[in-house]
């Protein structure tokens, strides 16, 4: 397919600048679908949403729907929601449990009972397969598409279509320290977090990127939240939202991850009470405090408010402990997924006090989240103007002053306010859209 | 659901319910919210769960629970007055310009009374359509069903329970900043 751009015309990291097509233009956004959708490590969902065999839990990895399912022998399995025969969508639940998926189409049926079948989503059914198909059909062949690689890593299912990958953790670099923070508990133990059940969903008028750099540490954008911190919408259900101490933007150069949060540290900060009006919350949060200092004494240990995953994900580390995801729809429209973390053993008026906060803050009902999308949506749709989709959006803070963060391997910040981080996010997504091979992507660093 | 539906004893009570109701939307539609709140009891669980699509076996998880799922509002006065407030400060951006609403409300039924005097209570079931428009072309359409306890007080009819359930599982709209 010959096209009229190019990725390197159309970011220019040293410069700061991106060219606007690359947020309306409906053949860049096919492109990113193949080249950036169809490779990269992609979260699907939590175990939590398939705790026993055979729930499952449909979700979406770039704009294909999937089911996330257990199967009888355990395993977690990501199967393309799509039937083989005539394309007719599987599952048409949310979620569920189901021993077999069959399409209500012509009634073929697939399997993940590793007791039936040799890989999971084989066809196992055909309705007359010996009558019609004078058992002719290769049913081998004709089985559910299945992800190629798949991770539950601390409870959060991540997938990729392609071989040929890298493992997760080579993905994520050292970012995995951070995305640690979100996923352990407060006390500083591994895992230990659930999701609230529960996912919401909804449609907004803007380009995937612009939700997902907002996260990749756009401290900047503060100034539009001046109204929550007027009325005072924090944690404890006044005062402004949780402060991040020693915060600055880190960027993972190398692979387009970046945070707002703390460079790696030894100490832990003084306690400072959040939940002051509710004494038994509190009691909670200083106990596990306590219990981290403990767990953690002498190690390493960041902390993060929000951070993005490349491409499209973003972890929240602070209150509101959360995970977004930002699901490509078309160039201008994006389908908007919060689901919510606590700590699994916490006590129901910690988990509440929690829940509270996360609803009066993010997701469509956020008071925080309702400005951000504002800003999001209206710049897509002013950006597909004749005329303003010729200008480039201006990432130009701070060039040139980025320095490396000791403890993180390819990691570089520049304080607080800063544009590096999605001047490399946007280089990161021009790598993937030259077609780039995985040896070429991933860096190699000194141990 | 309790049958009301050859219940004449609850006319009058129902016209008295159907007349608060349509004074909270005016309130909501002239952007009085500072009052709407009035009509708010002190006490109120502010609840809209999110819905999925589940299997006909399945309905009882249709919607998120209470008190333990998520939601898209599940709060209570202080949360809904720090809403207002934010919508007063002229800087909530989602909602400056303000949207243009109109709140209809029907299928108003009494299921249930109890109490007497002030500690009177009616539990009703509605349906609403909620119109947004903001700026050029944007739209929402929010339509469902909505249960509520209202409480007699010395001042007045009071919200003491909205139970609001949306028919839609993905929310097609980019944001909620109105009232229901």
């Amino acid at each position: 397919m010959s096209r009229k751009w190019s990725p390197q015309q159309l970011v220019d990291a040293e410069q700061g600048t991106v060219s606007r097509e690359v947020y309306v233009n409906q053949d860049i956004f096919q492109e990113e679908l193949e080249r950036i959708f169809s490779r990269a490590w992609l979260f699907v969902g939590h175990e939590s949403m398939v705790p026993n065999p055979d729930d499952y839990f449909v979700s979406r990895m770039g704009n294909d729907s999937v089911i996330l399912t257990r199967d009888r022998q355990g395993q977690l399995q990501v199967l393309l929601n799509s039937c083989l025969h005539r394309g007719m969508r599987l599952c048409r639940y949310d979620q569920g449990n189901n021993r077999t998926f069959t399409c209500p189409y012509h009634g073929w049926s697939y399997s993940t009972d590793g007791k039936l079948v040799e890989r999971a989503g084989e066809l196992v059914g055909v309705p007359g397969f010996k009558t019609h198909y004078y058992g002719e059909l290769d049913k081998k062949n004709w089985g559910l598409k299945s992800v190629a690689k798949l991770v539950n890593y601390k409870g959060t299912i991540w997938a990729t279509w392609d071989e040929n990958a890298p493992s997760f953790e080579e993905y994520l670099g050292d970012m995995k320290l951070y995305l640690d923070f979100a996923l352990d508990h407060r006390d500083g133990s591994p895992g230990g977090s659930e999701m609230i059940g529960g996912v919401q969903k909804w449609r907004i008028p803007c380009n995937w990127k612009t939700a997902a750099e907002n996260f990749n540490a756009d401290l900047y954008h503060d100034i539009s939240h001046r109204s929550v911190d007027v009325v005072g919408i924090g944690p404890g259900g006044k005062g402004r939202r949780d402060p991040t101490p020693h915060r600055v933007s880190i960027s993972f150069k190398d692979l387009g991850h970046g945070l707002v949060g703390r460079a790696p540290y030894y100490e832990e900060n003084p306690y400072t009470p959040i939940f002051a009006n509710y004494p038994e919350v509190e009691q909670y949060y200083r106990k596990v405090y306590e219990e981290r200092e403990k767990n953690l004494a002498g190690t390493m240990r960041v902390l993060h408010s929000v951070g993005t995953i490349f491409p499209n994900m973003a972890v929240h580390g602070r209150q509101p402990r959360t995970i977004a995801v930002f699901h490509p729809v078309s160039a201008t429209e994006t389908e908007m997924w919060r689901i919510y973390l606590v700590d699994k053993d916490a006590p129901q008026e910690v988990k509440d006090a929690a829940r509270a906060y996360y609803l009066r803050y993010s997701g469509p009902g956020g008071m925080t989240e309702s400005d951000d999308m504002e800003n999001w949506c209206y710049a897509t749709e002013s950006s597909t103007g004749t005329i303003a989709r010729m200008l480039h959006y201006n990432y130009q803070m701070g060039i040139g002053h980025a320095k490396p963060v000791p403890g993180l391997r390819g990691a570089v910040t520049t304080g607080e306010f800063t544009e590096e981080n999605n001047r490399n996010y946007y280089a990161r997504w021009a790598q993937f859209m030259e077609g780039r091979s995985w040896d070429e992507l991933m860096p190699t660093y000194d141990e | 659901m309790t049958d009301t539906h050859l219940n004449t004893d609850h006319a009058f009570l129902l016209r008295e319910i159907e007349q608060f109701f349509y004074r909270e939307a005016d309130l909501l539609d002239e952007r009085r919210f500072d009052e709407w709140l009035t009509l708010l009891h002190e006490d109120i669980r502010y609840w809209m769960p999110i819905a999925r699509n589940v299997r006909r076996d399945n309905r009882e998880r249709e919607r998120t629970r209470e008190g333990v799922e998520a939601a898209w509002f599940d709060e209570g006065i202080q949360t809904l007055r720090q809403r207002v407030e934010q919508i007063n400060t002229g800087m909530h951006w989602a909602e400056e310009p303000a949207s243009r609403t109109s709140h209809l409300l029907t299928n108003v039924r009494i299921l249930e009374t109890s109490g007497a005097g002030l500690e009177e209570e009616v539990r009703t079931r509605s349906r609403f359509i909620v119109y947004q428009n903001r700026l050029d072309t944007e739209v929402a359409w929010f339509v469902g069903k909505r249960n509520d306890t209202l409480r007699r007080t010395d001042s007045g009819w009071k919200v003491l329970r909205r139970e609001i359930l949306l028919d839609q599982t993905v929310l097609l709209g980019k944001a909620l900043t109105v009232f229901f």
